[in-house]
């Protein structure tokens, strides 16, 4: 019965064509899939009830999109940092690394500082102003939804890349756990392309 | 196995892309043609987009196909979802 596991000589035992890589990697893939599944609902069940719905604002109008433009950008640069940063520990340039770990930590910070400003000005000024409000209006609900899923995601991110940094400062983590983190980092770079697009520009 | 081993991406010109198709998204809302031509223009830029961020900076591009299979079920699932959702948002 020994023959049934036996493997030909010269290969590794865990080695085939979907072997990934890394496994790390691939674990935050099958969770990032799963992320993007819930990203996907909402943005289509957002698409459908925009569509039904008999009056929907302009969104650039009710929401401007001078600062989320910004924000858009400073997701952009911080995944270029987050590469970068990438980029420098597989070299050995810890220095570098810090740097621009410590950029897109900044960056995401700075995201989500901009995103309660936004929500306070929109609930406090602007959403009253066209006489919308987050229980009553779709328009609200699905924004504030959206936004607010995905800032908890930046959030994340933000002490996910924190807590990255201090261990490989420690010397706990390396380039591998990086690599695995920038996923994440880009992941939510990647929605809110798609959110402000959705969201803000159509 | 060993970590990334291949040719590092020209990670700032993706950086560039990502810029000019993010000013084309914002100038397209302002062009005098129909409503749904700027629809169409705007997904087609914001799909670019993330393809850009998916293949390079996430490094699908250099991936073994297992990861691109499991990057793209979530897109299968939400196509799956629209067509089931079909009946609903176009009733007879």
């Amino acid at each position: 019965m020994t023959d049934a596991v036996t493997m030909p000589a010269g290969a590794e035992p865990a080695e085939s064509p979907l072997t990934p890589e890394n496994w790390g990697k691939l674990g935050m893939w099958l969770f990032l899939a799963g992320d993007a599944m819930s990203f996907g609902g909402l943005i289509v069940g957002y698409g459908i009830l925009r569509h039904a719905s008999k009056t929907w604002p302009v969104p650039s109008e009710v929401l401007g999109i001078n600062l989320t433009a910004f924000m858009t950008f400073l997701l952009i640069v911080s995944s270029v940092w987050m590469v970068l940063s990438l980029s420098a520990i597989q070299k050995g340039d810890l220095p570098r690394f810090k740097k621009f770990l410590g950029l897109t930590i900044l960056g995401g910070l700075v995201f989500l500082g901009c995103q309660a400003y936004e929500w306070t000005h929109l609930i406090t000024h602007t959403l009253p102003e066209h006489k919308l409000s987050f229980s009553k209006d779709l328009f609200a609900t699905t924004f504030f939804v959206l936004t607010g899923f995905h800032g908890m995601h930046v959030t994340g991110g933000v002490i996910y890349n924190a807590c990255v940094l201090a261990a490989v400062l420690r010397g706990r983590y390396g380039a591998k756990h990086v690599e695995i983190a920038g996923l994440y980092w880009h992941f939510v770079d990647l929605v809110w392309i798609l959110i402000f697009t959705f969201v803000y520009l159509i | 196995m060993s970590a990334t081993t291949h040719k590092e991406p020209n990670y700032m010109g993706v950086f560039w892309w990502l810029l000019i198709l993010t000013i084309l998204e914002i100038g397209v809302i302002y062009l005098p043609i129909a409503k749904i031509a700027i629809v169409i223009m705007l997904i087609a830029l914001a799909i670019s987009k993330a393809a850009l961020v998916a293949l390079y900076f996430m490094h699908l591009k250099f991936e073994r196909i297992t990861l691109g299979a499991v990057a793209l079920s979530p897109f299968v699932l939400c196509v799956f979802l629209i067509l089931m959702l079909l009946p609903d948002i176009f009733p007879h």
